[in-house]
């Protein structure tokens, strides 16, 4: 019998700019990607004062065509694509039959009977196979077109003012959670104005092969005023202060939408069998027993992912994320408490090392950009 | 280059001799490896440590890394100035960033310890 060795990661199809700018580049998802540049601080503190630049280019992204397209996503996600006017994206999730999480997704529509699925890097294999076997009996085809697409992001509050130069589009006119076709550097892309940062930003699709070219512009058109690049650690901080959840920390497949306090994304009034349905209208009614919360930490300490939650000086749940928060200065985590506990305020204690230490239960998120 | 009065561990602490106690903390070659440290945990004064057991912890934004003793003594001192300040490990990391100072329970396990060409050679060979 042969051995088979773990298959070789893809190269970001810029990593040879990553490796210009002298990134520690790691693995991540099977992908070769950047995790930091000149310091995950500095480029998180970047991305809330100037903005950052994000190769997301190993991001999944799935486009599905067809008369029956809205309603084929209407029954295989939680949420209700086809109530999306073209132009419009949300938020969304890809659940199993007991209502446990695949992937959390967004979901843009692109025209009348066309739809983009933005993946995880980490999961784009099992939700583009599950999306393809859900959609079988419609009239809708899904097209990977992952491999085809680099994604390059740019979050911060002079994002807007930096791209502006290069775009044929006036984005301003891009509402939050809008998406437009346009040229950017003489490429035609597509211009979403989402992020993971919890700042103003936009994201930009662009044929893989026009990465680079992209990438650069952006980089020159940014760099005078600040723009930086940022690699995949500060975008997890940025994230976990924003209360962002990251799959695999707080989603998974043991994790249903309603336990990870999303529960409005779960779209229960749409007509029509969705996959999981029967598993999250029980969910909804009944409650659950545990909830994702954020969680201050109010002794000196960090809490980790893994670490225990304590109640009484008992074992009752996990830290899902935690770090230092730079823009706080504070340790911040998410959490899985039983639900009793879930009300902000409530002190509870993460085992650090052994010990308790304080903590206190607080809304998300613990950062919001100002107004 | 690392400083070549020091001596050293392959786990990437430094040891400086001062008389009969010793300041010990990590090396530069390590603190670029953690990236931004954002907490460092160092035990109490009077705690009596083994050589090459855990003695605390220093983490980074993304991951806690233990501390080992390098050699065996008594806790005389610890750099409270690390609390608020963990970058001081990065920013100098044989000066300011110090952070632990021993009485050695056996002078003979210093000797033991690499000199500067020894741990040059340690990190060459990753």
């Amino acid at each position: 019998m042969t051995e088979t060795s773990a298959p070789t990661p893809q190269p970001s199809p810029i990593l040879d700019r990553h490796e210009a700018l002298g990134a520690k580049i790691v693995e991540f998802a099977g992908w070769l990607m950047p995790i930091q540049y000149g310091g995950i601080i500095d480029e998180h503190r970047a991305v809330r004062s100037a903005a950052g630049l994000f190769d997301l280019s190993h991001m999944g992204e799935l486009v599905i065509e067809g008369s029956d397209a809205g309603a084929a996503l209407a029954a295989a996600l939680i949420t209700d694509p086809p109530a999306l006017a073209v132009g419009r994206a949300q938020y969304s999730m890809i659940c199993n039959e007991d209502g446990g999480i695949i992937d959390d997704l967004i979901v843009y529509r692109l025209a009348e009977t066309r739809f983009m699925v933005v993946a995880n890097a980490s999961n784009a294999r099992v939700v583009s196979d599950a999306l393809a076997a859900r959609i079988a009996g419609f009239q809708a085809v899904l097209d990977d077109r992952s491999l085809a697409t680099g994604l390059v992001a740019i979050q911060g509050p002079k994002a807007g003012a930096m791209l502006q130069p290069l775009a044929s589009v006036d984005l301003a006119g891009i509402k939050y959670y809008g998406i437009t076709e346009g040229v950017v550097a003489g490429l035609p892309v597509l211009i979403a104005r989402t992020g993971y940062t919890g700042e103003d930003g936009y994201e930009v699709f662009v044929d893989v092969d026009k990465t680079g070219v992209l990438w650069d512009a952006m980089i020159a058109a940014g760099r005078p005023d600040g723009l930086v690049p940022v690699g995949l650690g500060a975008r997890d901080t940025l994230r976990l202060e924003a209360g962002m959840p990251l799959y695999g920390n707080e989603l998974g497949l043991d994790t249903n939408p309603f336990e990870a306090s999303l529960g409005r994304t779960v779209k229960l009034g749409k007509p029509g069998p969705f996959t999981g349905r029967a598993a999250l209208e029980k969910a909804s009614r009944d409650g659950v027993a545990r909830r994702l919360v954020g969680l201050a930490l109010r002794e000196r300490g960090i809490a980790r992912h893994g670490y225990p939650v304590l109640t009484g000086g008992v074992p009752t749940g996990v830290v899902t994320s935690g770090t230092q928060s730079p823009t706080l200065g504070q340790a911040i985590a998410m959490a899985y408490v039983p639900t009793a506990q879930a009300d902000p305020g409530t002190m509870v204690a993460v085992e650090i090392r052994g010990a308790p230490v304080a903590a206190e239960v607080v809304p998300l998120p613990f950062y919001k950009r100002p107004a | 280059m690392v400083p070549g009065d020091l001596r050293y561990t392959s786990d990437h602490e430094w040891v400086r001799v001062e008389g009969d106690e010793v300041v010990i903390g990590i090396t530069q070659f390590a603190a670029d490896q953690l990236g931004d440290i954002v907490f460092v945990e160092l035990p109490a004064t009077g705690k009596a440590l083994k050589a090459h057991a855990t003695f605390g912890v220093v983490e980074s934004v993304k991951a806690v890394s233990d501390l080992f003793a390098p050699i065996g003594g008594e806790v005389v001192g610890n750099n409270d100035a690390l609390a608020t300040s963990p970058e001081l490990v990065n920013s100098d990391p044989y000066g300011e960033g110090w952070m632990l100072r021993l009485r050695p329970a056996d002078a003979a396990e210093i000797n033991a310890l690499l000199d500067a060409a020894a741990y040059e050679q340690v990190v060459a060979e990753g």
